[in-house]
């Protein structure tokens, strides 16, 4: 059964290939509105997400599909203590695919051994993201024309943040790649996503506190959220979370075709000034959520019928 | 100082001194009921000093790799050495460390095997399948 568990369960030519059918979903929606129908998706949201389960649903309803699901933990019968192995060979019996938010890292891996449909991994904890990295690859491809030859900045908490390992993860195996990360000492790129990533792969990369100082080189600029969900210290969380704020005075001097990308949702790290920039991409970011887990939703149900 | 000699089993040399013990708990050898010999600090040429396990039996050896490829393993059937070699890296080990993340499903979910698979070899770096946390050795 094939399921979509971490960005690097694709190849490059496959991520591609989702790219190109996300892209005429774009231009030909009609086309699309009846592939799933009689289908359906199972959104298994162990923890609240407001953007990725709605976008999952969008995605399914407009491909002509249906949806069944919850939306946290508390309404499903993990409350009961019921294992992820069993929910999912539940869960099999009623849907076509599954697309699944847990806590715990690992959970989809444990999920797709067990169930007998396509699984989705949604986001499990601080581990992975694939649709995002899909949604942002995605974006880049848009908003850029291109997935080499771009230096990408990297910008607040690169500590914890899944969606940014997963994007650095998947931009390594473009060429002409550089990335600059920039964030405060204790939320720094952990050494090993370093080692096993960017030195592995022989990318470029610069670690640096000063976003100012490397504003005017960047092509994309990838702002995020200091997360309070994965601290298990308040006052770090506290002490850390306004360490960097994009304002319209720092973009004074970046590119003019830069591209401003974050996964949201936003707390201040981006101020709303920037929202009207047509540098500002986030908006459109989530849109692309929608088309290319469309695209995916297509793939895994095709590959597995 | 004189240890009988083994007819049927394993003799594992060469292990780094004050590490015999550990790789006595790691096989179980508490558990098994044939006849071992723990040497320690026994002199060696190559290593100055070393530990030595002698085991009057044939015993699953497969993961010992991951502790020490080092080691030398010679098997010994009816008091002759039929074969000498360094345990591989083994690709996966199961239920010989425990994830250690507070983070990951094996926390929740405890009937789950603790599944490291070998992810580095040249720095010996395993990890966690489900959360790909580095084992601790």
């Amino acid at each position: 059964m094939r399921s979509l568990i971490s960005i690097l369960d694709l190849s490059v030519e496959e991520i591609d290939e989702l790219i190109a059918v996300a892209n005429d979903i774009i231009d030909n929606p009609k086309k699309y509105a009846e592939k799933c129908h009689g289908k359906k998706l199972a959104t298994l949201f162990f923890e609240p997400s407001t953007r990725t389960r709605l976008s999952f649903e969008a995605a399914m309803y407009e491909l002509g599909g249906n949806v069944l699901g919850f939306s946290e933990a508390q309404s499903s019968s993990a409350a009961k203590g019921e294992s992820v192995a069993d929910t999912v060979r539940t869960v099999s019996c009623y849907a076509d695919i599954i697309a699944m938010r847990h806590p715990k890292e690992g959970a989809p891996l444990v999920a797709s051994m067990k169930a007998t449909v396509p699984i989705i991994n949604a986001g499990d904890g601080g581990h992975n993201h694939p649709t995002q990295t899909l949604t942002d690859l995605l974006t880049i491809q848009r908003e850029k024309g291109r997935l080499n030859n771009l230096t990408v900045g990297f910008c607040g908490d690169l500590k914890f943040g899944r969606t940014v390992h997963s994007l650095i993860e998947a931009l390594s195996r473009y060429t002409g790649i550089k990335i600059i990360l920039i964030s405060p000492d204790e939320l720094k790129l952990p050494s090993y996503v370093k080692q096993d990533v960017l030195k592995k792969h022989n990318i470029e990369y610069v670690q640096t506190t000063d976003l100012e100082a490397v504003m005017p080189e960047l092509d994309i600029l990838y702002m995020t959220r200091v997360q309070r969900e994965r601290f298990f210290n308040e006052e770090d969380y506290l002490r850390l979370k306004d360490s960097y704020i994009l304002t319209p005075e720092k973009l004074k001097t970046a590119k003019s075709d830069l591209a401003i990308l974050h996964p949201l949702p936003r707390v201040n790290e981006i101020a709303v000034a920037i929202d009207d920039d047509p540098r500002a991409c986030y908006f459109r970011q989530v849109l692309n959520g929608k088309f290319v887990r469309m695209a995916l939703i297509l793939k895994l149900l095709e590959e597995n019928s | 100082m004189n240890i009988d000699s083994i007819k049927n089993g394993v003799v594992i040399d060469h292990i780094k001194a004050g590490e015999g013990m550990k790789i006595y708990h790691f096989l179980n050898l508490d558990k098994q009921d044939c006849t071992v010999a723990i040497i320690k600090n026994a002199t060696s040429k190559q290593m100055g000093r070393k530990d030595i396990i002698k085991v009057d039996s044939f015993i699953d050896l497969n993961a010992l790799g991951y502790i020490d490829p080092n080691i030398t393993i010679n098997v010994i059937k009816d008091g002759v050495r039929v074969e000498k070699y360094h345990p591989e890296l083994p690709a996966k080990i199961i239920n010989v460390v425990r994830c250690k993340n507070p983070r990951c499903i094996t926390t929740t979910e405890q009937e789950l095997p603790h599944v490291f698979k070998l992810t580095d070899a040249e720095n010996q770096v395993y990890r966690c399948i489900y959360c790909e946390t580095k084992a601790d050795k």
